[in-house]
């Protein structure tokens, strides 16, 4: 902790970014998003367990975007969606400076892409046994009952959009489910509502979403959303091969195409 | 109106959710699922969550459920057929707080102001309130900093404190709550010794609401203040969909051929789109206007225009924010500053 400290201090003095973003203490033991300014303040930073909110969500949120350029305090997923961010052109090169966070609690000053994808290629990205033994549950369901599964989840869904302002990648300043000309999903909470909401999500994190969970955090009502996101991310992964945020280069699986693509369906 | 007092008995609940239901009640009550708690039917006591300090949804989904048809109607040739509006169920809503009981007539204050709402009204009339108060409090509540308190009666039909034997101290406040008692009247025993505050939890005054209200005004036009205080904002509705004093709503219409029905939904002045024109201007485009509106809106715009607050001091928008807001915080901070 006094290492970030430290880090951030000297980052800020010396003008190499404008804001550090990192976590703070909050509520009850709760920890929060600061953005720390001024030198003196960076003993503000605390890295603990409880440190578990991917931060990447706010380097495209417009106001933070005014405070300049960030150095940002991030665990693996915090850099994948950094680099899924890149991939996308939402962020450019050299624009942000990450701070990356080990399992083990390590730092390592990452200046631009490069840095963060050579430090993310010394690690795996698997699915946890815990986490398959989750989906796999789900998949040896029927048709049937997995239907009743999800409509009984959904049931609870409430339409506050928390998952989508809690995730990285929906960045979108005009997202589809707030247009009505022409309406594509009801606004509504209803079980279709709902449904489709839920649906048209995860086909647009497809490929995109590296399963860092801030959305299941963020539901006021425990809608597990992280067996959508990781099955998402295994699915991805078995049909078109690799996963969203390695490399600021992949394209996006689901509209790019290959001369290898799969053709078995077509007629 | 004076106030009764009885004895419930702790056993006796299951008693009284089976008469109220012999008399055509509808009880609501809260009810765990992935570990939030929410107010659903229940058809039995036995299904009434646990251990809860405060819910994670609030009641107001009894009078203002989060999507509910205003009209339906089918096409008959050249004709409109419009359905018959049901007429809602006699509820009772058991196990809120008494800041959930007093942020009924918040609600009401909005859905009275310059039109009557007949289908909230319709709602209200027949809804009876069976709070229990607080013997626990936490670092989100703030009650008595708005005017409430663990264990105050208004806006409660029937106010249940819990005393040390397990066994309520039954405050019989409203006609509504004496007609409960009727439906019931053998279960309502004898009073118990006086003295309900040493039961209920300590919840002390964070911020003097006067200083607040002054201030409020004269910082409007602080921007800096506004973007410091919502820069972890992520302009999500979940704290304006679990607060019970939150009732802004959208209207949405869903048809075809054959008929459609208008749906009110619960709508959020975080979202980025809420006050957006027609023409494409946006007076609140930014985040920390958004906030700014949402703490004003509540303590300052609710009292002038419509002589309460718009905040009952429950902590769920604290609790549930993903980002960790704290309105509480923010409030604080404000009335304090020089």
């Amino acid at each position: 902790m006094e290492e970030l400290r430290k880090k951030a201090r000297e980052l800020l003095e010396r003008g190499a970014v404008k804001v550090v973003i990192g976590y703070g203490p909050g509520s009850a033991a709760r920890t929060r998003a600061v953005f720390v300014r001024k030198p003196e303040d960076a003993d503000q930073l605390i890295l603990n367990d409880q440190c578990t909110q991917n931060l990447s969500v706010y380097l495209t949120k417009p106001e933070v975007k005014t405070l300049g350029k960030p150095a940002i305090v991030a665990h693996l997923a915090g850099l994948r969606s950094l680099v899924q961010l890149a991939a996308e052109n939402q962020i450019a090169d050299g624009q942000v400076l990450a701070i990356g966070v080990s399992p083990e609690g390590k730092l390592a000053e990452l200046p631009d892409l490069k840095a963060v994808e050579a430090y993310l290629a010394g690690f795996r990205f698997e699915l946890s046994p815990e986490e398959k033994a989750e989906l796999d549950k789900i998949e040896r369901m029927t048709a049937q009952e997995r239907w009743k599964f999800w409509q009984e989840q959904l049931a609870r869904c409430l339409k506050c959009y928390a998952c989508r302002a809690a995730c990285p990648l929906c960045y979108c300043e005009r997202c589809l489910a707030g247009n009505n000309q022409p309406q594509w999903i009801p606004v509504a909470s209803h079980q279709t509502g709902n449904l489709e909401w839920h649906l048209i999500r995860a086909m647009h994190l497809a490929g995109r979403c590296i399963g860092c969970g801030n959305c299941e955090r963020a539901c006021p009502v425990g809608i597990p959303l992280s067996l959508v996101t990781h099955k998402l991310g295994e699915e991805v992964f078995k049909n078109f091969g690799g996963r969203p945020g390695l490399s600021s280069q992949q394209e996006y699986a689901l509209g790019s195409w290959k001369l290898e693509d799969k053709e078995n369906f077509i007629g | 109106m004076t106030i009764e007092i009885k004895r419930l008995k702790k056993d006796s609940l299951p008693r009284l959710f089976a008469q109220l239901q012999a008399k055509g009640r509808r009880i609501l009550a809260p009810h765990s699922r992935a570990g939030k708690t929410g107010f659903e039917e229940l058809s039995s006591s036995g299904q009434v969550a646990q251990d809860y300090l405060q819910t994670t949804l609030s009641p107001k989904s009894a009078v203002f459920p989060r999507c509910e048809a205003l009209f339906r109607y089918t096409f008959e040739g050249k004709e409109i057929k419009m359905e018959e509006k049901p007429e809602p169920a006699p509820t009772v809503v058991f196990g809120l707080r008494p800041c959930d009981a007093a942020s009924f007539a918040v609600l009401n204050a909005v859905f009275s102001w310059d039109y009557p709402d007949a289908l909230f009204k319709s709602k209200l009339e027949k809804t009876a309130l069976l709070s229990i108060s607080c013997r626990q409090a936490d670092d989100y509540c703030f009650c008595t900093s708005v005017g409430g308190g663990p264990g105050d009666t208004r806006g409660s039909d029937i106010l249940l404190t819990e005393m040390g034997s397990g066994d309520y101290l039954a405050e019989i406040i409203t006609d509504r709550g004496r007609e409960l008692v009727q439906l019931a009247p053998e279960l309502f025993q004898e009073a118990p010794a006086p003295g309900k505050e040493k039961h209920l939890a300590q919840v002390p005054v964070k911020f003097d609401l006067k200083q607040l209200q002054e201030k409020l005004p004269k910082v409007f036009d602080s921007p800096q203040l506004w973007l410091e205080q919502s820069l972890r904002c992520l302009g999500c509705g979940a704290c304006a969909f679990v607060c019970p004093a939150c009732v802004c709503f959208d209207l949405q219409d869903e048809a075809n051929r054959q008929g459609g029905v208008r749906l009110r939904c619960w709508d959020s002045c975080g979202f980025s789109l809420f006050t957006l024109h027609a023409s494409g201007h946006n007076p609140r485009s930014l985040q920390s206007q958004r906030w700014r509106q949402r703490l004003l809106h509540k303590f300052s715009y609710f009292p002038d225009r419509l002589q309460t607050l718009g905040c009952v001091g429950c902590g769920r928008c604290s609790r549930i924010c993903p980002a960790d807001m704290n309105l509480l915080e923010h409030l604080k901070t404000i009335a304090e500053a020089s």
